[in-house]
């Protein structure tokens, strides 16, 4: 019971955390992955929501894998697949006036000339920006004010890497990148649909509306999905979320990773100021070299380790970590294919989006800061099942659909409004496909406690942590501490409370992992 | 002492509970700020005030102390946690003396810790930390209190103050061991002696209700008359605590969450308090800072210094060679007991062990003009000043 059998234990069978594992057995070194439910995935898992009926539970489009997991673990020979790559975005209008994007073309009955040719001239702009963003993404944050050479030459090539953008863009970097999405939108285009599904791109999973500074940020954060070069755009796995993380599960296996399932960790060990083992609800020690989290910056240190081996100043810091969630997921399953007004069959294969215009987004994010969920809440929508119908039973359909603003705190509390938010945001959606009631065989809504509950994470964030330019690269999860390792030695965090955050990428677990794997090597 | 909302912004300075007597014994109406508080810097004259401290017995109102409750079942966890010292060595009814540090291991300040019972202490500090010690507290079963204003305290020092406490009644005083406490009824409360001070001479400190608070002054002055009892203002308890070595937070070292130019917080290795530092005892704030700097060595060393001549070496530069920079004079005085030139100075690290070649530069005005002087200085250990009486116990009756 208290030998050493593993180098490494990963807490928490999330992407992440299946990631982190498989480039450390990659590496050559022995790894137990504990997951505290009985399958695997975390956030990217999938449900059965009614017999027959499977959705991805939380994440349902696939846009941000980081090109060097993808290769590095094969996924694709481990049975990663895509039912469908570059999913255009649909901007629904009530009255079927829809808007498409399509990469950088409009279509639709509204668009005009103007932002025909303004648009992709801003969005090659901010990809190339968000080009500088993803080459960071993959790697470990430096250090400030350390006389490190490495740390010094990660922040000179951040500086440098900028000024290759040159002057003009460089200037423009510098001008926008702490600017609201909604003024650069306003600078640029004129169609208000058009602007209202790029502000609610802008802002989608953040804490904050296009109208708050630095949602400029959080969209080139966005956009890095399209700058990493995979070519992939909006996807869905076939087989749903859940098959990106059975695809990581088998190749970490082949790598030699030993995985156990409904193994909830009660807490971990220090030992002489090391974390060196964690002890699990079943009363079991597993020891090993190094211990590293998956889970939530909050829950590792504050409930899995617990304050006494944190110093006040990192506690606070700690505590401090904006981590309450403002989406919302809701999965339907219908026993036929909806109607959207004005969308034929092709076009309710992309992803469509409920946000009108700039003030319709901002609107619903006024709600959520006074503990209301939005009365016109804003919506992204996908129809996994038009693309892979093993997702339900023959005629059957899932819509996917994240609800955004969705307090965590909401005044009154979620137990006695979960039903009636998931009928209110089913009437929302009915506007735009009337009938859609009534195709309804079962519905799981789950709302930002729910997410905190079923996955676990703090706040029910799905980045872990607010991405916002405070909480960011070497400012997350804490400052200081952005390079995986935690004040306590043998402790480690992958998850997306660290850099670069969340979003099924896997590059924190990628990161943690090589940081992980020299610092064992330093011992040896 | 509770201030009205409304007069507040005219209340600049507080007042302590003992400002009534002390108000009109302030014959000089020499006055200074103390932690929001006004307090006296000197009532009559400043040499008969230092030398009532050595020679009689004085009283110094330390009611503007920051003084914290600290009680619960995790009490002791809690305060293990925040001071760098292994407080589970402390009996109830024992005080000590403590540093509590930052992440970085820099010092926040120091004080005493007052141990009440198994789950119960009282922290004394120089600075305001209420934040610092809830935030330190989560997780922990332990409520902390700002008492500052609820407790007044009076510091009875000199070879005389046992004297005067037998006069005053209370029973069993001369056995009361330095860095003891002990209870006692008095005017129908209770009334906290702890044998503890900033003089480094016989001395006790009083603790009461503020309430009672003039109670107890009016009884003490009274009992104190035959030993010539006087009250003090801080300018020569300032003196007392140079002679008995003492430090003094933001006047010998920033508190590490003042200061504002990174190099100016000091660890307690750099105050050259070693023996306040466990780094054995578990986990507690800083400690993984300092047991870096441990490894890798202090940047600094405060220590005492004996300087050639008479003159303070007040904010002096202490030179090697009288060339090369190496140091700062933070307190200074001649110390009319000892009869040295004293001071305490931080110096940088590798040039706090050495046997000779330190030098001060003293700036003398010499009716209006400056004199710049050189004087030779050592190294030499603390307390300056370190009469037997101070711990003799029992205590030692004049």
């Amino acid at each position: 019971m208290n030998q050493r059998k593993y180098d490494v234990i990963v807490i928490g069978g999330g992407h992440n955390g299946l990631v982190c594992a498989a480039f450390l057995a990659r590496a050559g070194r022995s790894v137990l992955v504990v997951e505290a439910a009985d399958r695997l995935g975390g956030a990217a898992r999938n449900d059965e929501i009614a017999p027959g009926y499977t959705a991805s539970a939380c994440a349902h489009i696939l846009h941000l894998l980081h090109p060097r997991v993808r290769s590095a673990l094969k996924l694709q020979h481990h049975g990663l697949k895509l039912a469908v790559r570059q999913m255009p975005t649909v901007a629904l209008a009530e009255d079927g006036n829809h808007l498409t994007l399509d990469g950088t073309r409009i279509s639709g009955a509204l668009s005009n000339d103007e932002d025909a040719r303004s648009w992709p001239r801003l969005h090659k702009r901010l990809l190339r920006m968000s080009r500088v963003l993803h080459s960071f993404l993959g790697r470990t944050q430096p250090r400030l004010g350390t006389k490190s050479w490495s740390d010094r030459i990660a922040l000179a090539r951040l500086g440098l890497s900028l000024r290759l953008l040159g002057k003009t863009d460089m200037r423009e970097f510098l001008r926008i990148v702490n600017m609201n999405a909604a003024d650069l939108l306003d600078e640029e285009l004129t169609n208000e649909q058009l602007k209202g599904v790029l502000a609610f791109d802008s802002v989608l999973g953040a804490n904050f509306g296009p109208r708050s500074p630095g949602s400029v940020l959080t969209w080139m954060y966005r956009l890095t999905g399209e700058a990493n070069g995979s070519n992939d755009g909006l996807a869905i796995p076939v087989g749903g979320m859940g098959a990106v993380a059975a695809a990581l599960a088998t190749s970490a296996k082949s790598f030699g990773v030993q995985i156990q399932t409904a193994t909830p960790v009660k807490r971990i060990i220090v030992e002489n100021d090391y974390a060196v083992a964690v002890e699990l609800e079943s009363g079991d020690i597993l020891r090993a070299r190094a211990v590293v989290s998956s889970a939530d910056p909050k829950t590792t240190l504050l409930n899995l380790l617990g304050s006494e081996y944190l110093d006040t100043g990192f506690l606070r810091k700690v505590k401090r970590i904006r981590s309450n969630g403002l989406a919302a997921r809701l999965n339907l399953a219908l026993d036929g294919l909806p109607e959207f007004t004005g969308l034929d069959h092709a076009a309710l294969g992309g992803r469509l989006v409920i946000a009108p215009d700039i003030g319709y987004v901002e609107r619903a994010f006024d709600h959520s800061k006074y503990g209301e969920y939005s009365s016109q809440p804003a919506i992204e929508i996908t129809i996994p099942t038009l693309h892979d119908s093993s997702l339900a039973p023959q005629g059957g359909h899932i819509l996917c659909a994240v609800v955004q603003y969705t307090p965590y705190n909401l005044d009154g509390g979620w137990e006695a409004q979960r039903e009636a938010f998931a009928d209110h945001v089913v009437a929302i959606i009915e506007r735009y496909a009337p009938g859609l009631n009534a195709h309804i065989v079962a519905r799981q809504i789950l709302t930002p406690l729910d997410i905190e509950r079923e996955f676990g994470i703090t706040g029910g964030h799905w980045h872990h942590g607010d991405l916002a330019i405070d909480q960011m690269l070497m400012l997350r999860p804490v400052p200081g501490w952005a390079q995986y390792q935690m004040p306590l030695r043998g402790l480690y965090l992958c998850g997306a409370g660290s850099h670069p955050g969340g979003g099924v990428m896997g590059a924190a677990g990628m990161n943690a992992a090589k940081r992980v794997h020299t610092d064992l090597k330093r011992e040896n | 002492m509770t201030v009205d909302a409304k007069t507040i912004y005219e209340t600049l300075l507080l007042k302590s509970p003992f400002h009534p007597r002390i108000e009109p014994l302030n014959q000089a109406n020499e006055w200074t700020r103390w932690a929001g508080y006004t307090t006296a810097d000197c009532f009559t004259d400043l040499t008969t005030e230092y030398f009532a401290i050595r020679h009689a017995a004085t009283l110094f109102d330390v009611s503007p102390m920051v003084k914290y409750r600290i009680a619960g079942v995790d009490a002791e966890r809690f305060m293990n946690r925040l001071l760098t010292r292994d407080i589970r060595n402390l009996r109830p009814g024992r005080v000590v003396y403590a540093v509590w540090c930052d992440d970085n291991g820099m010092t926040l300040d120091d004080g005493t810790v007052f141990r009440f019972s198994e789950t119960e202490f009282r922290l004394c500090a120089q600075e305001h930390h209420l934040a610092w010690l809830q935030d330190t507290a989560e997780g922990y079963q332990v409520t902390i209190e700002d008492v500052s204003e609820a407790v007044a305290g009076l510091a009875l020092q000199g070879p005389l103050s046992c004297a005067v406490l037998k006069v005053l009644g209370l029973a069993g005083i001369a056995g009361l061991k330095p860095f003891a406490m002990a209870e006692f009824d008095f005017a129908g409360v209770s009334l906290t002696v702890s044998r503890t001070g900033f003089t480094g001479d016989l001395g006790y400190e009083l603790w009461i209700d503020s309430a009672r608070a003039l109670v107890l002054w009016d009884a003490l002055m009274a009992a104190g008359e035959i030993h010539r009892l006087i009250p003090i203002g801080s300018q020569a308890l300032n003196l007392a605590r140079i002679e008995a070595g003492f430090i003094q937070t933001n006047t010998d070292f920033m508190a590490a969450d003042h200061a504002v130019r990174p190099d100016r917080p000091r660890s307690p290795f750099e105050l050259g308090l070693d023996r306040l530092v466990d780094l054995d005892k578990g986990h507690f704030v800083g400690r993984r800072a300092l047991l870096r700097e441990k490894q890798n060595g202090s940047r600094y060393r405060l220590v005492g210094l004996d300087i050639d001549g008479n003159k303070p070496a007040h904010d002096t530069l202490i030179y090697y060679g009288k060339a090369r920079q190496v140091g700062l004079v933070t307190s200074a005085m001649w110390s009319p007991t000892v009869k040295r030139n004293i001071a305490l100075a931080t110096l940088e690290a590798p040039w706090a062990d050495r046997e000779d070649g330190l030098w001060a530069e003293i700036y003398v005005n010499r009716e209006l003009q400056w004199e710049k002087t050189a004087a030779r200085c050592r190294i030499v250990s603390r307390p300056f000043f370190d009469p037997p009486r101070r711990r003799a116990t029992p205590a030692p009756d004049y």
